[in-house]
């Protein structure tokens, strides 16, 4: 593919990722929010696969490798930190506490 | 492993990301989702771990052993009061991992070739910028909700002239870069002037406002995570990235509408000084405040038929929300109603509230949105103000002249009688009086939040 195509294809998904971004979320309840933060935070961890490319990279010099170091312990502080802070959230998140003495409904 | 193969386990990464999004609009399916998401990040990272452009690993291992211990023990101790700032500081190293990226990249592709693609070298300036400003804003804004910096807004004279010159000097470097100006010293100018705009431009906002803040740095980060894929052309970056751009930036403009101010107002405007003047005028005369004992407001909500608890930062604060819950408990095996209103931006992050109350083992079905609970408060006996001031301020309904004037707010006022759970009198932290103290429907139980709960508590089972 000629850089010029690669690059208009690139900006077609960069598009309808956005569409696709405002669809998705706009379903999401406020009580979530929180969770909804956290996650999508969890999601641009992504940002690994970048930092893992440069700090893999062949014939670098130190300032590269020690950037590219640094790179990937924030982007892995990112998604572990990240996913790990969200499921502790969701899963607290309960539609009825475990079974006790007096078990009226709520709606 | 193949350039197709590659490609392909990106894709399933993207669908799991969007499974992970979907699966949020239900509670109960949430938890799953977000593990989808993470099982296709680990799809993500050993794709790329297989990838021929990696030949050394050590950087990666050691790199990925340290920062994902890190997070992993972070995330797991932090409380759950604590949780705006986890997000923040998560937050923030994304985007500093974006524009170190940027800046690596840089220094491996401009000596060589001198003369980068254009559209290269948007991207990673655009990352660079954004990544730096993201990562600096938002260690100011851990320090500002972890209380290592004051949570009031910091200004001084001449503050938005001088963050508007830097932020402009960013961009000219930034435009000089691209104009074919490669210079490596012009990076690091731009990498730094734009952490130092990140930490000037997050200073003046106010600790109330940062549900905003924190969104909008959300944003940031994905957004130079996409930029970061337009410069190593990588799918699974700039989908992921702009998905978390686009609903940063959505969440950013419901809470500016849940507050009715705009974006600008939030980040320019310094809200909440406190105006000695305004404070002063507001309080002349009318009414005035009456206080109450926990016996009294026990009786008060053990005979009453509907409570309504509306929690605020206080709450967070004092950590209270397993007293609130236990109180709560009390009151239902006495045939009390409870349910619980939630103001969209009550906290330090969009949905505080409901995470602590979750916490605490509160139903979610309990937890009322503002809509729905403003129209139970007319049926309500007595709402039970906890650490709440600006939220349910009804001059934001009728006083044209004050500063949260149109925000929508919970109508505690529209209940027989509101209970206010406060520290002292002191102005809450807009810096605003609040009529709703001087209501004659209202009473007034000072104390730290979590001690007068426990001594309702108390007081209700004595009863």
């Amino acid at each position: 593919m000629s850089h010029g195509a690669l690059l208009t294809f690139e900006l077609t998904i960069l598009v309808l990722a956005i569409f696709l971004g405002f669809e998705v979320i706009s379903k999401v309840p406020a009580l979530l929010h929180t969770p909804l933060m956290s996650g999508t935070n969890a999601i641009h961890g992504i940002v690994i696969v970048g930092a893992m490319l440069v700090a893999g990279a062949g014939h670098k010099d130190a300032l590269t490798t020690t950037i590219g170091l640094i790179a990937v312990v924030l982007a892995a502080a990112n998604v572990v930190g990240g996913f790990v802070v969200t499921d502790r959230m969701l899963e607290m998140f309960k539609k009825r506490e475990p079974p006790k003495g007096d078990g009226r409904e709520r709606d | 492993m193949g350039e197709n193969a590659t490609r392909l386990g990106y894709l399933v990464t993207i669908v799991t990301f969007v499974i992970a999004l979907r699966f949020l609009s239900d509670p109960a399916r949430a938890r799953r989702g977000n593990q989808i998401g993470a099982i296709g990040m680990l799809i993500a990272i050993v794709v790329t771990f297989a990838q021929e452009s990696i030949v050394s690993y050590w950087e990666i291992v050691v790199g990925m052993v340290v920062g994902g211990g890190f997070g992993a023990v972070a995330a797991r101790r932090v409380r759950m009061t604590a949780m705006p700032q986890m997000v923040a500081l998560f937050n923030g190293v994304g985007g500093g991992a974006a524009a170190l990226v940027s800046l690596a990249e840089f220094h491996l592709q401009a000596p060589a070739s001198g003369d980068l693609q254009r559209d290269i070298s948007i991207s990673i300036v655009l990352s660079a910028l954004i990544g730096s400003i993201s990562f600096a804003g938002s260690m100011i804004a851990f320090a500002k909700l972890q209380e290592l910096i004051r949570g009031r807004p910091i200004t001084y004279p001449g503050q938005k002239i001088g963050n508007a010159i830097l932020l402009a000097a960013c961009v000219a470097a930034g435009a000089a870069i691209v104009a074919g100006a490669e210079q490596q010293w012009l990076m690091w100018a731009l990498v730094i002037g734009a952490a130092g705009f990140g930490v000037l431009f997050v200073l003046p906002i106010g600790g109330a406002d940062m549900p905003v803040v924190i969104s909008m740095l959300n944003a940031f980060t994905g957004l130079a995570a996409a930029a970061t894929g337009f410069e190593l052309e990588n799918n699974v970056l700039i989908v992921s990235g702009m998905l978390v751009g686009a609903s940063g930036t959505l969440l950013t403009l419901m809470m500016g509408r849940a507050m009715n101010r705009s974006i600008a107002n939030v980040l320019f405007g310094a809200f909440g000084q406190v105006s000695a003047g305004a404070a002063a005028a507001a309080m002349d005369g009318t009414g005035s405040v009456r206080s109450t004992t926990a016996d009294d407001v026990a009786v008060m909500l053990a005979y009453a038929n509907k409570v309504a608890i509306v929690p605020g930062y206080g709450m967070a604060v004092a950590q209270a929300q397993h007293d609130v819950r236990a109180l709560a408990d009390l009151l239902e095996a006495r045939g009390v109603e409870v349910t619980y209103a939630i103001h969209p931006v009550a906290g330090r992050m969009p949905g505080h509230m409901n995470v602590l109350l979750a916490e605490a083992n509160v139903p979610y079905p309990a937890l009322k949105e503002m809509d729905e609970a403003n129209a139970e408060f007319p049926r309500t006996d007595v709402s039970l103000v906890i650490g709440a001031n600006d939220v349910v301020n009804p001059d934001a309904r009728s006083n044209a002249g004050s500063p949260i004037y149109g925000m929508p707010i919970l109508d505690v006022d529209a209940s027989n009688a509101t209970i206010v759970l406060k520290r002292s009198m002191n102005p809450g932290f807009a810096g605003i009086e609040n009529p709703l103290f001087l209501d004659p429907k209202t009473l007034m139980l000072f104390g730290d939040a979590k001690e007068s709960v426990a001594r309702l508590t108390a007081a209700v089972k004595a009863l």
